[in-house]
Order: C-alpha cells, then structure tokens, then sequence
C-alpha cells in the first residue's frame, strides 16, 4: 500500500534528471545537422551557416517531452500494463473485421459523387484522383502483397518488381502493337505472374530477413535494368504517351465520338478520372473477393499452414515449393494488374515510380494493417498514402513558418516517422485478430499471439 | 497380434552420418502390417534421426528402406520387382493396386503422399494459430486440392469443391469424435492443454490415411489418464485403420503393454530385437540404459535389488 | 597489367570502407538477429557530421594541419555517430524487442527513410562537395608504369588496419567481448548469468556505428562529396559484404568488403559501369541462393 502511495506521487527530480538527459542526447544529435546548415558561397565553396535558434528549440522541446515523458507517460503505461494482463484480445480489431467492411465499401461506392457535391467539378478532380485513385492502387498492391506476406509468410522486400514489369508490359506492348488496355491487363498480370514464378523458384528455400533481402536485390536488379536498358525502356527518361483507357471503346476526348459528346455531356476531364476511380475500385475488389475465396480453398489453407509450420506442412504431403511458387505468383499477378493500371492512368511511366522505397511502402501497409486482414489492409493504405498526400497541400503552414517552408519536403520525413511511430505503437498491426477459413458451430476470432509469422 | 502378418516397412543398413558423427550406423528393421512396432534406446541413441530418414527429412547416407503397399487380397510386390526398382534408380514401382517405394529416394513430402508415412513430432507441430478443424483439413490438402481442380476451378466456383470439403469436414469430426475433442474444433490449436494437442497431432497424421503412421514420444509430458487414453487410441489405430505403427518411446509400461515388436538402439546401433517379454531380459539392454558394460549387469541389478529391500 | 595493379588498389581502398560498414549489419545481426536497414543511412549521417566538423574546425577553428584536422574529424564523427545510433536502437528497436519479428524490420526501414530525409530537409538535397583535403601520391614501380598509391588511399589502408586490429582485439579478447558472445549464443541464458543484455546489445549498436562513423568519414575524405541520397546503395553493398562473408563473422565482414570493393572496381574497370550495381545486387541474389551461409559463416542445419 505504501508503495502504491509512493508511485502515485509525481517524481520531479526524477523527470528534471530525464529531461536534462533527454537534452543532452538531443544536443549532441542535432548539434551538427540541426545547429548547422551547409550552404555553397558565391565560389561554390561550402560554408556554414548557423541555425542556434533552431537548435535551442529542438533541445528545449526533446527536455520538455524528456520531463512530461518521467512525470506522465511512463508511470500511466506502467499501470495500464499492470491492469490490462488479462483483457480480451481485439475489442477494436473485431468491429473492423467483422462489421466495418460494408460501411467502408459503402463509403468508397460514393465518394466520387461526395466529392464532386463538397468540391464541385474542377476541385473534385484533385480528390479523386490524388486520394481516391492513389489510395485505391496501394490498396490493392497491399492485398497483393497481403497474399505473399499475411498469407504464406514470405517476406517480400522486392514486390514493386513486379508492379514494374506489370506497368512496362502495358505500356510498351500498347505503345508497340496498339493493343487495348482490357486486352492488355490479363497479359501484364500473367507475365507479372511469370517473373514471379522465374525469380520466385530460386529463392524460395531461403528463410527469414534472406529472403527479404534476395527479394530487395531482385526488385533493384529489374530497376537498375529498366534504368540501363535504353534502346528498349529509354532509362530514366521513361515512356510518355502510354495510351489511356477508353470506356470500353469510347475514349475520353474532346472529338466527335468521345465520351462526352457520346453521351451528350460538356467535355470535362473528370469524367476519365471518376472511370478511373472505379476502374481501380473493381480491380481491388476483385483483387479481395479472390484472396477472400483463396482462403477458403485447400491452396489458402495450406499458405497459412506454411506460415505457421513448414515442417509440419511436408509431413503432411503439402509440395511447399509449388505452393509457395504458387503465393507469390498470384502475389506478382495482383501486382501486375496494378502496374498496368498505373501506366494507363498517368500517361507515362518511368524507372523512379518503381524503387525500394514503394516495395517499403506496401510492405509497412501490410504489416501495419495486420498482416493477413483484408480491411487493415485498406485502412493502413489510407492512413499512410492518405496521409502523405495531405501534406502536399497543408498551404497554410506557409503562413505559420514563412514562405521558404514546404510541407511536401516534410512527406517523407514524416512518413519515415510514422513508420516507427506505429510499429512501437501496435507491433501487430491494427487487426490483431485472425479469422478462421472455416467453422462448424461458432466463428471464433483467435488473437495474433497464437498465430506465427512464419519463417521466410 | 498376427505372427504372420505382411511386411510393410524394410529398413535395410540404413546408416546416416552428420559430418564426422554416425547418428545411426547399420540398421536393420522391418514393420508389419497391423502391428504396432516400438523403436526404444537411451536418449542420444539416434532414434529420432531413424524416423526423419523414413519420412525423408534427411536422406541417408547409405541403406534401402523399401515400403510395400499391398493390395485388397493382401498381395505383395515381389523381391525380383525390388530388385528391379533398386538397379533402376527410380522411386517407386506400381503393379496395379500393389506398389513399391524406396523411401530413401524421396523427397519428404512424397513420403507422405505417395508412400502415405505420417508422422508426428517429438516438440508437437500443430498450426498454432488455426482452429483444430482447419488443422484436420490441411492434413486432406493432396484430395481436397484435385477436387478444387487444383484451385483454378475452385476459383470460379465451378467443381464439386463443396461436396469433397464436406466430406472432409466429416472425416475431421469423426477424428475428433475418437480423440475426444468433438466440441472443441473451432479453438485455435495453440490453446488446447498440452495432452489434447498430443492427440491432435496424432488424429491430424490420421486424415492422410497412412499406412505406417511414426509416433515420435507422443505419451511425453501426459499424466497416467492421459496415456491410458493413448494406448487405447494407438491400438484402435492399429486394429481398425490398416496402419502399421512405428513408436518412438520413453515410457516403457506404455512400450510393453501396446508393441507388439521393439528394437533396441544404442549409440546408433540395434543392440536387441524382439518381443516386449524377451527385450526387457536381454542384459545389452539392461546395460545400455544403466550405463555400464555387459558383464557388469548382474552385479549392478544385485545392488539395485539389495537397496531396493527394507 | 597496371590496369590490374591500379585496380586492386583502388579496390582495397574501396573494400576497406564497405568492410567497415559491414562490420556493423553483421554484429547487429549476429546478436539479435535483425537487419538493420538503417545502417547505411547512419554511415550517410557520419558522413554529413565529419563534413561539417571539417568545416568547423579548418574554416572556424582555423586548424592547418591535415592530420589533426582529420583525427578531430574522425573522433567527432564517432562519437556524434555513436550517440545518434545508440538513441535510434533506444526509441526504435529496444521496445520491439521479443515482440513480432517484422516489426524491427519495418522499424528500421521506416527509420532508414527517417534519416535521408531528414539530411535531405536539414542540409538540403544538393550534393555537397569539399575540395581535396589530401593530395599527393606514390608512383609504384617507377614512372613507366602509371601505378599509383594515392596518400589518401594509404590512410584509409592504415586507418581501417589500426581501427580492425583495435576492434579485433575489444571484441575477442575483453569480458564485452565475451558478453557480446554470450548474448548471440542465448540471451536468456546471458542475463541469468548476470549479463545486461540490453546494455550489451546498445554497444554493439554503437561499435558498429563508430565504425560506420569511420568509413564515412574516410569516405568524405576519398570521395570529396556526400549527398542525402548516399546511405542506400553503400549500405546495400556494405550488407552483401556481410553476407558474403558469412554473416555473424567479423573477419567475414572483412574479406566481404574487400571482395566487393575489388569486383565493383574491376567490373567497371573491365566491363562497364552502368551495370556495375546489378552486379552488386547479383552477387548479393547468387550468394544468398547458393552459399547462404557466406565464405566464413556456419551453415545452417535444419532441425526437425
């Protein structure tokens, strides 16, 4: 009892010590980075300039947290940890996989129409497409990697690989052979499909971080190759005039016989754009609905077996090579529809869309979504691409920091932040519940602690 | 117990060595059909590595292990075909409903579904995180994948997918009807006690309709209630399933009371053979797991006899 | 035939410093087994920190002499270097300790991409260049032969030696040493036995980093530039280094390094530079598919 008296109390010399320390280490960090700026004089030689203030008030707010952090937060945690050792898993991760999917879906269905009431035509366009079809692409690259990663347990660090070979099939073999785009999707999903399956078939006896970073060298080796391979991809410069989608048939231009004057309407960019919207919509759908039905088959039973147990898996007769073979060709499949999708929305491609950084991405959405979740999947995409975007139109802060700041600089900062923010956050992700693929009687959600992450 | 029973299993101067160590040296066994056959030894005598070479997990360094399907009429495959299938370096030989299968060529998966081998593991290797039904369908993965027309039917929802995953849920639930387990089967794996996953194991190992089904130490860790229940299953496997049973055990009363023939390994060598009332004499065996030499035995025994009396 | 000579200096050079910062994935990974992807960025860091200590201390300090400017350099780098990655192991990956194994994983890519940005926000996005702080060099087997040992390319030999050999010396033959040892053998075990696990595994995070800390530094010194940009493919290299090498080993990490360093410089000596990082990548891809356990390292025996 005492004791507990004694916790309760707030320890002030305690926090001022924490704070001091926190100073500190803040100090000796920014020191060089923060209290410094490398700037080039009028002969292009380096100089420094100082930034004290800055510096100052770095340190003044890394001992302010330093000292709330002692005071509040630590003891706080320290007794939630002690009343919450028996709760029940998921009360929130339970209400998004079970009820929340059809108000989400429901919300998606209509958001071209709410943005075009809130925004009107010219400023909906920027909704839709930045955030909508944005979003909408990584939602569905996530699912894709879902399979791989939450499904199998393969650790996949390469997986825009195939986003890339999804969207140069599109764009070269329309650009080439004038192909159509709905003629030209299964094609770009099957050799997505075929490169997973060629580079799939030599790494999958790796395990662990091995086969992430094999994957990693393999998503940088096709990058470097798009890069290099001028006569053919035209290196960084990319392929611009990747033809567009029509619907199905009809383009979307100002002539005659374009969409707008078809169907009797003003021209308008929009109307391409709220296509495009649901294009991607139906394609992440499907996308779901597959893994949905997947997981109910004996092939997604087995992935998840793998996961689990790969030992136990061949001793039970399950070929884990073809059934690995198998995750990450329907995996790159996904991608690969994708990347298709991607060419023909922007019009042009080229090798800096594809680099680590988005196989980083997708990857953070999966594993922060809760991997094997359908619907954390797509919160998580909204959460971290929705979230990126916002901070390229934040003008505002233009006004708080002077008009040299430009919160699109910060994207990335931020999102790199964010990244570990949350994994300290909820290590598990935000649906910490696994669902079974089949019940007798009841539907019982079994918490993430019993479920493995598999080996590879 | 039929003395006569046919032979399923001929392991042959089956030898595996780890680098510079010889974890099982010249072995020689055989397991019968409807017979429960019980490896035993000290604990390093390299038991656990005889089964991972019969279900394929290691290949061997050296010996044939030839498993023999036999068909309705219990006919066999003859020695001439064995002595064929050796010199042609394939895998396996079928005559109509009888076949052949040398173990030792195969990779661990194709043990299981090919020369049907099932086992169990000594640190138990259920799916944790999947319901116990859900553990008893991935074990029917081989036939449930041919009627989901290898997924791509399945897909498009257009087989007769359903029906065989019915079917399947049925087998499961008569499985765990016989393990006791009916009730539980959509609690996760991992959350049953340590006695019902031993039992779990051992009834997922069942849905691969084996014909020789490996039990590595699976009455470890129960209590008494517990590996009576084990015995009974064993036997019930034995008697009404047409599997042979080949059991790694450390609880001699269960060894004794349910093998109908043990062999005996010590430092990776068969040190005895026989029957439960003829091993449990042989002083090579009484030696070798007091760990004393052979003439020593009946010095040490009058000593164990003498502090044993008031 | 000078060509080769040429090449295998200035592949040594090159090799000296990936071996360094392979020192630090295969310590790291050797105890707890992680991949930590931020790694190269930290190099980038050092690299940034030596850069501005330089400016300090010859432009402010008004310091003349070459070496001690550079011995300041270097020690301020480490020790900056050093602070920086123990507070990133104690905010990013100590809480994720034990806990879901991508978690760690994902922590540090998101920390990777942190830290670029965050020089790239700080110090701008342009590349910063200094001008030659060292020049002079030998010409090896008299003047007909167009062989030459630049003096900087012998500090970097000589500074990575001593440092190798000091670093040798902490790791096998200190009660640290020992510590570290028994932490990768079994950390539960360790700590029963008295051993500050976490303490362990913060210094292990620092030595790398200080080592880190010396490669960018002698990086800035051989290369004149550093860009934000400069942590991912240097840390990629650095990491097929330690693969290579077996990872888990020091020595590895070494000859790792060292036989990157000589196949990029050959490749682009012989071949051609456009493709010298595929080949990077490639022998990263060949190396892990068919010797997974690296030149040095143990293999790894499946347990049923």
């Amino acid at each position: 009892m005492a004791e507990d008296a004694k916790q309760l109390q707030p320890d002030y010399a305690k926090a001022l010590k924490d704070a001091a320390f926190a100073a500190l280490i803040a100090f000796a960090i920014l020191l060089p980075m923060v209290g410094f700026k490398t700037v080039q004089n009028i002969h292009n030689a380096l100089v420094l300039e100082t930034r004290f203030s800055w510096l100052a008030a770095f340190v003044a707010i890394f001992a302010a947290s330093g000292f709330l952090n002692s005071l509040y937060l630590v003891p706080w945690r320290e007794a939630r940890a002690r009343q919450t050792k028996a709760r029940v898993p998921g009360k929130i991760s339970q209400f998004l996989s079970r009820r929340f999917a059809p108000f989400a879906l429901g919300f998606v269905i209509v958001y071209p129409a709410i943005a075009l009431l809130l925004a009107g035509t010219g400023g909906s366009l920027k909704w839709i497409d930045n955030f909508g079809i944005q979003i909408l692409i990584y939602v569905m690259l996530g699912f894709g990697l879902n399979i791989v990663v939450g499904l199998a347990g393969l650790l996949d660090l390469g997986y825009v690989a195939f986003y890339a070979v999804g969207a140069y099939s599109y764009a070269l073999l329309a650009k080439t052979f004038g192909l159509s785009f709905y003629a030209l999707l299964p094609l770009a999903g099957i050799l997505a499909a075929f490169w997973g399956v060629l580079l799939g078939f030599p790494v999958l006896r790796l395990r662990g971080d091995y086969l992430a970073i094999v994957t990693m060298a393999f998503g940088e080796i096709i990058r470097l190759v798009l890069i290099n391979w001028i006569p053919v991809t035209n290196g960084y410069a990319g392929i611009s005039g990747v033809p567009r989608p029509s619907f199905f048939g009809i383009p979307f231009n100002a002539s005659d016989d374009g969409f707008a004057a078809t169907f009797g309407l003003p021209f308008s960019p929009i109307y391409r754009t709220i296509f495009l919207y649901y294009l991607i919509l139906a394609l992440a759908l499907l996308t779901a609905f597959v893994t949905l039905r997947l997981r109910r088959l004996p092939i997604g039973r087995a992935w998840e077996a793998l996961r689990e147990d790969e030992i136990a898996c061949r001793s039970l007769g399950i070929n884990t090579t073809s059934t690995k073979l198998t995750a990450f060709a329907i995996g790159a499949m996904f991608a690969g529809f994708a990347g298709s999708f991607f060419a023909a929305r922007q019009g042009f491609i080229s090798p800096e869309s594809f680099t680590f950084f988005e196989s980083a991405t997708i990857l953070a959405i999966v594993v922060l979504g809760g991997m094997g979740s359908q619907i954390g999947v797509a919160i998580a995409a909204v959460v971290m691409v929705g979230g990126t975007e916002i901070l390229r139109d934040l003008d505002f802060l233009k006004q708080v920091f002077g008009r040299d700041f430009d919160p699109a600089q910060y994207r990335m900062l931020l999102f790199g932040f964010a990244m570990v923010a949350i994994m300290i956050w909820k290590p598990r992700g935000l649906v910490s519940t696994r669902e079974p693929s089949v019940f007798l009687k009841e539907r019982k959600v079994i918490s993430r602690d019993l479920v493995k992450e598999g080996h590879g | 117990m039929t003395p006569s029973a046919a032979t399923l299993l001929e392991v042959e101067h089956l030898t595996m060595r780890f680098g510079g160590l010889t974890a099982v040296n010249n072995l020689s066994l055989t397991a019968h059909y409807g017979h429960v056959t019980a490896l035993i030894g000290p604990n390093g005598a390299g038991k656990t590595t005889v089964f991972n070479c019969i279900t394929g997990f290691y290949k061997p360094s050296e010996g044939r292990m030839a498993l023999r399907h036999e068909s309705m009429t219990g006919e066999n495959v003859s020695a001439a075909d064995l002595d064929l299938l050796t010199r042609r370096g394939e895998r396996h030989l079928r005559r109509k409903d009888r076949a052949l299968y040398l173990l030792e060529r195969m990779p661990e998966y194709l043990v299981a579904r090919q020369a049907r081998v099932a086992r169990t593991f000594q640190n138990i290797r259920l799916f944790a995180g999947m319901t116990v039904l859900e553990n008893l369908l991935v074990a029917q993965h081989n036939p449930l994948m041919k009627a989901s027309g290898f997924t791509f039917f399945g897909v498009l929802g257009l087989s007769s997918y359903g029906k065989a995953e019915q079917a399947a849920i049925e087998k499961a639930q008569r499985w765990l009807a016989t393990i006791g387990l009916a009730d539980r089967a959509d609690d996760p794996a991992g959350e049953l006690p340590y006695g019902d996953q031993r039992r779990l194991e051992i009834a997922r190992a069942m849905c691969t309709d084996p014909v020789l089904l490996c039990l590595d130490e699976p009455a470890a860790g129960l209590n008494p209630r517990e590996k009576a229940d084990l015995a009974d299953l064993i036997r019930s496997i034995r008697d009404g399933h047409n599997t042979a049973v080949l059991l790694i055990e450390h609880d001699m009363s269960l060894v004794m009371e349910i093998s109908d023939h043990l062999v005996v390994l010590d430092h990776g060598v068969k040190i005895s053979e026989g029957t439960a009332a003829f091993v449990r004499n042989d002083p090579k065996v009484i030696a070798a797991y007091l760990g004393v030499a052979e003439k020593d035995v009946a010095k040490v025994e009058a000593r164990i006899a003498l502090e044993a009396a008031p | 035939m000078e060509v080769f000579v040429q090449q295998l200096i200035n592949g040594i050079t090159l090799g000296s410093i990936y071996g360094l910062i392979a020192i630090g994935y295969t310590m790291v990974f050797g105890i707890i087994g992680m991949v930590n992807f931020a790694h190269g960025d930290v190099f980038m860091v050092s690299a940034f920190i030596a850069l501005i200590a330089f400016l300090i201390v010859t432009a402010w300090l008004g310091v003349s002499s070459v070496v001690l400017a550079l011995a300041i350099v270097l020690v301020v780098a480490m020790l900056l270097t050093s602070v920086a990655s123990w507070a990133i192991e104690r905010f990013a990956y100590r809480p994720l300790r034990g806990s879901f194994r991508l978690a760690p994983l994902i922590s540090a890519i998101g920390m990777s991409i942190f830290l670029s940005n965050f020089v790239q926000v700080t110090q701008g996005p342009r590349v910063k260049s200094i001008p030659p702080l060292v020049t002079g060099e030998f010409v090896l087997f008299g003047e007909a032969y167009q062989v030459t040992l630049s003096y900087k390319q012998l500090i970097i030999w000589i500074v990575t030696a001593i440092l190798l050999a000091a670093f040798w010396y902490i790791v096998s033959k200190t009660p640290l040493g020992r510590a570290q040892r028994a932490c990768e053998q079994d950390q539960k075990m360790a700590a029963l036995l008295g051993i500050d696990v976490d303490r362990t595994i913060a210094i292990t995070f620092i030595m790398g980093a200080a080592l880190a800390a010396v490669a960018g530094t002698l990086y800035l010194m051989y290369y004149g530039v550093v860009s934000f940009a400069d942590g991912f493919t240097p840390g990629v290299k650095a990491f097929t280094a330690a693969v290579l090498g077996g990872i888990g080993s020091l020595p590895g990490a070494v000859i790792g390094g060292l036989l990157i360093g000589l196949i990029e410089t050959f490749w682009s000596a012989y071949f051609t530079t456009d493709y010298k990082d595929v080949a990077a990548f490639s022998i990263l891809a060949i190396t892990l598919i068919f010797l997974p356990q690296g030149i040095l390292g143990r293999p790894d025996v499946e347990k049923v």
